[in-house]
């Protein structure tokens, strides 16, 4: 093989399958945003630091802004929009979100929940320290995150109604 | 943030990546990506062909050798490290020190290799296996050779493995009597190091590898007690450059403090 300028990539994005020729140059970002349209996933920093672009990436939250669409050629990705179910029913973090006020913006929140899905598909009981340290990587400049980390272990606690 | 045009290419076996790194003029290999996508943001670097190691599984396992030695391979990331049985069964510095690179996203794609070979001297890596002893395998067109962790950092982003040559592999040799530390100040928890020190202290003797005070980790012995310890860090005469988080003064005090910590830390158990 030699290197190409752009090529053919098949991903796997929230269940459905989409192929599409990219620019090697393309951030993951932006393919999913601008090519696929699924613009849950925001861009804060655009330089790593915010995590406003975290997605899970087969079964791991990464952020898209520091990742080459190409990369992700055959992986399976699931965005923010895969958290509500297709009736409009929110997820139990997004429910959690809601009833303890975890959002003040809004900008950082596609992010957050990603994050925090993470957590809690491989850590069904986190504690604080944990919880915190799974949004380490998430930049929140309204709320003090205070709310977030309760929100989080309500949701992991099943208590999500308001 | 538009990247600059690249070239792409994801080789299957190491021979091939090897090839057109050597083939393709400005080649850079790719790993987990998050230093050099970044690098590009900026426009610090332009390389000309990116080339993904993603598909050579045979550089992402983590084992332990007959001799006991801890094989990493350079595409392990920081969470597999932090995972790995074998780590914490060989040589558990490495896991607690990956830990506390940046965070959760980051750790989930950032690789032992990306880590030595863009060798920032704010790296994490770099002055743990060099305390360690560490060897270094890298493979070019001539063929695979070694190189003690301690002449592989050559210089700010520059180590043994040239153009057109990979790092495969680090082994990192069993524990045996040694114990092993780390201590940093960093911007933030887990955050950039301002100045970092790894120690491996066996019997009364430790040895110490300073990061962030010069261009490479800087490398010193001394009795495994704080005030010899000290006195070794203010003989080598640092000279640290300064920055907004620290001028040359402040990073020479901060040198002698995290050394005598990682030594303090080794003397605790690992």
């Amino acid at each position: 093989m030699e290197p190409v300028a752009s090529m053919q990539v098949s991903v796997t994005v929230n269940g459905d399958v989409y192929g599409r020729e990219v620019e090697a140059r393309r951030l993951l970002v932006h393919f999913i945003r601008d090519d696929l349209g699924l613009t849950g996933t925001h861009i804060g920093c655009d330089t790593g630091n915010c995590g406003a672009c975290t997605v899970i990436l087969d079964g791991v939250a990464v952020k898209s802004c520091m990742l080459l669409a190409v990369q992700a050629d055959g992986a399976s990705i699931e965005t923010v929009e895969s958290l509500a179910t297709g009736d409009g029913e929110l997820h139990p973090l997004q429910q959690a979100f809601s009833a303890h006020h975890a959002l003040q913006c809004g900008y950082c929140t596609p992010g957050m929940l990603m994050s925090a899905k993470h957590l809690l598909d491989h850590n069904a009981e986190p504690t604080e320290n944990e919880i915190r340290r799974a949004i380490q990587g998430n930049i929140c400049r309204c709320t003090g995150y205070v709310n977030i980390v309760e929100a989080i272990a309500a949701a992991a606690k099943g208590e999500v109604s308001a | 943030m538009l990247l600059s045009e690249v070239g792409y290419a994801r080789p299957s076996s190491v021979d091939e990546a090897v090839r057109l790194l050597a083939e393709n003029d400005g080649a850079r290999p790719l790993a987990g990506g998050q230093t050099i996508v970044n690098v590009m943001k900026a426009r610090a670097a332009a390389p000309d062909v990116l080339v993904d190691l993603a598909d050579l599984a045979e550089l992402r396992t983590i084992a332990v050798s007959d001799e006991g030695a801890l094989e990493l391979g350079a595409l392990a990331t920081y969470s597999e490290l932090i995972t790995s049985a074998e780590v914490k069964e060989t040589r558990p510095i490495v896991a607690e020190v990956a830990a506390q690179i940046a965070d959760v996203q980051v750790r989930n794609r950032g690789t032992v290799g990306g880590n030595v070979c863009s060798n920032d001297p704010t790296n994490h890596l770099p002055p743990v296996f060099v305390a360690v002893g560490a060897a270094m395998t890298i493979v070019g067109a001539d063929g695979e050779r070694t190189v003690p962790a301690e002449e592989f950092f050559l210089g700010v982003y520059m180590t043994a493995a040239g153009p057109g040559e990979l790092l495969t592999k680090v082994v990192v040799p069993p524990a045996g009597e040694s114990r092993d530390g780390f201590s940093a100040v960093t911007i933030g928890a887990d955050g950039t190091c301002i100045v970092s020190a790894a120690a491996t202290v066996t019997g009364d003797q430790a040895r110490i590898v300073l990061g962030c005070v010069a261009a490479t980790p800087v490398l010193l012995t001394a009795a495994a007690d704080a005030e010899a310890v000290r006195e070794a860090v203010r003989g080598a005469e640092l000279d640290p450059p300064s920055d907004v988080h620290g001028p040359a003064e402040y990073r020479r005090q901060l040198a002698e403090v995290v050394a005598a910590r990682a030594v303090a830390a080794a003397g605790e158990g690992h």
